[in-house]
């Protein structure tokens, strides 16, 4: 066969390129594929990817309840620009003439304490500032009152603070970078931007406890789960059925009913303390309000994630594997070890990969038994959204959180190969 | 059995018994001796305890009574890693996970064999089994011949002294299993293996083996040599098994030494040879290979019975005529010919005499 023929597309009996009409004849099938899914995938566009996607974008938009901060103070926008923090003086008369003007406006919208509020999470005391001022800056004659430097001096000295300035500067534009710095336990000051101090870095610390945890509690269901999911594999069919159902019971018991279960055993006076005191202890132990809590109840919460994943693959590997591998001189461990455990990657694989990620967005179990060492970070993005209003930065920590996720991922699938997990 | 006493026999059951369950026994009182270098079949149909007993020797089950002996030492109670038997799986059982010159150097490896010789001992099985280009392939990139002749490649390269093989052949096509048939015959007499091998092909077993023994019930039916089964079988159910077969049933009406005369329940008397029956007015059956029936008169004993038969088709299969009869009220009884230049070709419809030599229809149990 000549290369111009290799080459040359293959024609169908009506002279069509073969796959203009493979296409053809497919698109009637897709159509159908798509119009059955329809309904699904509108739904989760509306009510899941279009809602987490405009909750990511709330960790980039600079705004103060619904507006964005340059269209609530566009006079202190556009007359900061030419101050350059690192002068060392306070800004020029034309910005605190902004700033008054503003605060007016503001004032009348009722919109100043939520700026007050959104300065506040970069400088603590921007809150105060701004609502103390409100009410005297509206008074002021915005025409003739001037300089209001001094005025605005007179009512607080922290008006002058060139950091505070700083702040509204860095913070000027439609877009802010300042919850990812907070995320990252970063600020930025004058000199620029540079990490919180040790002690002050609660973000990374808790990122680094909630991953940390995570794989503890994925190898502690990986050790449960392994004898358990291969004793389930051998057992005759009718058997294994029946304890499958007790693997599977806790689903059908609800999450929080799990977690305070474990909150009655574990606690203090709880049934496996008093059995410790009963066996001739004295001391009870910290079972509860601390990490060992945590590890403990999420353990057995996620085991059936682990034990599924890892029976299915078990299930197909027949007997025959073993007695050969015995046969040929192995010991019942090299045989376990070279033969059989191999082929059981792809179902630890699978498990550790579904225990890692659920655990790491693990909420309810750690907020009810973790105390304060126990908390993911899943507990700080939900204090920030509900406790404190700081959407931006909750939002911040959500993307930040994913982010880290994808990553892993990826290294998994270089590592083991995601093609490899088999999950049922 | 075969001469061979319990001592110098290489493998020995000994009066065992296996049961799963408690209730019923799957393995009744078996007795087997092999000496070394035999080639022997274990022939039965499915459930008859072959692989049990296969499993039995190999130390993957517990007999529940009795002993096996290896090399005149009792088995019972070392594991299946430390007796050195090479076993053969039906689903050949290759590690998916290593390669095939992995799966057999595997073997060597648990022993500590040292690299260069493990390589050297690989390459000569996989030549053995005409494989060696296939070293680097994993088990799921060749055929399923291919991945049995591995298997066996794999179960032979630490030189065990006894290999098991449990229908290995089951999975492959006719013409496959013949050419591996050959193949592994001629691997286990030019090395001197002792060889215990299941089937449940009857030609198989015929074709490869120094002695078969066939299973029924949790029994061996009968222990001999290929030619011995077929043309001497010991009781009717082997000799419906083995090969094919016309019966017919009656009762026996004068015993004369090495012949009888029994009288079928048509009422027709034939000549036959008493195999297990004794005594005047038990019942029998009566067994005649399709080859050995004669309807030319000339050349059977004078005086002999002969029988009315018609006719009912004549099927024309090359090497072999196939001619199905109504013989005494029975529709199916067969006989085959020569495709010979002088052989008579029967027409349907045709009424003709049939005969055979009294010794090759074996009056047996009913
Ligand atoms: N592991 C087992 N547990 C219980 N019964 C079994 C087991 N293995 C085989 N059996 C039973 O023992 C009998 C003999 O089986 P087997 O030895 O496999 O026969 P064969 O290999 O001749 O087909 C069958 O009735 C089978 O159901
Ligand atoms: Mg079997």
């Amino acid at each position: 066969m000549s290369d111009a023929s290799l080459d040359a597309p293959v024609l169908s009996a009506d002279g069509k390129p073969l796959k203009q009409s493979l296409n053809q004849a497919l698109r009637k099938q897709k159509i159908r594929a798509l119009i059955l899914i329809a309904p699904l995938l509108v739904f989760v566009m509306v009510s899941f990817v279009a809602p987490i996607g405009s909750m990511l974008m709330r960790s980039v938009q600079n705004t103060a309840g619904v507006d964005y901060i340059p269209d609530l103070m566009p006079n202190v926008v556009a007359s900061i620009k030419d101050w350059d923090p690192r002068s060392g003086e306070t800004p020029p008369e034309e910005v605190y003439r902004g700033m008054a003007i503003d605060l007016a406006a503001a004032f009348e919208n009722r919109s100043h304490t939520q700026l007050g509020r959104r300065f506040n999470y970069e400088s603590p005391g921007f809150s105060s500032l701004f609502r103390s001022a409100g009410r005297p800056v509206s008074r002021w004659d915005l025409e003739n009152d001037g300089p209001f430097k001094e005025k605005f001096l007179d009512l607080n000295d922290d008006w002058g603070n060139i950091e505070y300035w700083a702040s509204i500067k860095a913070n000027s534009g439609y877009y802010t970078t300042s919850y990812f710095l907070a995320a990252f336990d970063a600020e930025r000051t004058s000199e620029g931007i540079r990490f919180k101090d040790p002690d002050q870095r609660i973000y990374q610390k808790l990122m680094l406890r909630t991953l940390g945890l995570s794989l503890l509690i994925t190898f502690c269901t990986l050790a449960l789960g392994y004898p358990v999911a291969w004793l389930l594999a051998d057992l005759p069919v009718r058997t294994s059925n029946l304890l499958l159902i007790l693997v599977l019971l806790p689903f059908w018991t609800s999450l929080l009913v799990r977690t305070s279960a474990w909150k009655i055993l574990l606690q203090d006076q709880g049934v496996i303390n008093n059995f410790w005191v009963w066996l001739g202890f004295a001391e009870r132990l910290p079972l509860i309000n601390n990490q060992t809590g945590v590890i403990i109840a999420m353990t057995h919460i996620l085991l059936p994630f682990m034990i599924l994943p890892l029976y299915s693959v078990m299930k197909t590997i027949p007997p025959s594997y073993l007695r050969a591998a015995k046969s040929l001189g192995a010991s019942n461990w090299t045989a376990f070890w070279r033969v059989y455990f191999p082929q059981t990657t792809a179902g630890i694989g699978a498990g550790a990969l579904l225990v890692f990620i659920l655990a790491v967005g693990y909420f309810i179990t750690p907020e009810l038994v973790g105390g304060a060492d126990g908390t993911f970070i899943s507990n700080r993005i939900y204090f920030q959204f509900a406790v404190s209003g700081n959407w931006g930065l909750a939002a911040a920590l959500g993307t930040l959180m994913l982010v880290v996720i994808l990553v892993l991922y990826y290294i998994y699938d270089k590592l083991v190969g995601v093609d490899n997990v088999k999950l049922g | 059995m075969a001469g061979s006493s319990a001592n110098d026999a290489f493998v020995a059951f000994e009066r065992v018994q296996k049961s799963y369950d408690g209730e019923t026994l799957v393995v009744k009182d078996l007795n087997l001796t092999m000496p070394k270098g035999e080639f022997l079949t274990m022939l039965g149909p499915s459930g008859s305890g072959k692989t049990t007993c296969l499993m039995m020797l190999a130390g993957f089950e517990t007999a529940t009574h009795g002993e096996i002996l290896l090399d005149g030492k009792p088995i019972n109670n070392i594991p299946p890693h430390k007796r050195g038997i090479g076993m053969v799986f039906q689903n050949y059982a290759l590690f998916p996970h290593m390669t095939v010159a992995e799966n057999l150097s595997f073997p060597l490896e648990v022993r500590k064999v040292g690299k260069s010789e493990r390589e050297e001992k690989v390459k000569r099985a996989l030549d053995m089994v005409q494989m060696g280009k296939f070293g680097g392939r994993r088990p799921a990139q060749l055929s399923g011949g291919q991945q049995q002749r591995i298997a066996l490649a794999r179960a032979l390269v630490f030189e065990p002294e006894l290999v098991l093989m449990d229908e290995p052949l089951g999975a492959l096509d006719k013409q496959l299993r013949e050419t591996l048939q050959f193949e592994i015959t001629r691997l286990a007499h030019d090395l001197g293996i002792t060889t215990v091998y299941v089937t449940h092909d009857q030609t198989e077993a015929l074709t490869m083996s120094d002695r078969v023994a066939v299973f029924d019930d949790g029994r061996i039916q009968q222990l001999a040599s290929p030619d011995v089964l077929y043309e001497q079988p010991q009781n009717s159910f082997v000799a419906q098994f083995i090969g094919e077969n016309n019966t017919m049933e009656g009762v026996v009406q004068e015993i004369k030494g090495d012949t009888c005369i029994v009288k079928l329940d048509g009422g027709e008397v034939i000549d036959a040879k008493p195999v297990n029956v004794t005594k005047v007015g038990e019942r029998t059956r009566v067994s005649i290979r399709p080859e050995r029936v004669e309807f030319n008169k000339d050349r059977l004993q004078p005086g002999a019975h002969t029988l009315k038969a018609e006719v009912l088709e004549f099927i024309y299969m090359g090497d072999i005529f196939r001619t199905r009869l109504r013989v005494a009220g029975n529709e199916d009884f067969v006989v085959k010919t020569r495709n010979a230049p002088d052989q008579v070709r029967l027409k349907p419809g045709q009424q003709i005499e049939i005969g055979w030599l009294p010794e090759d229809c074996r009056a047996l149990d009913a």
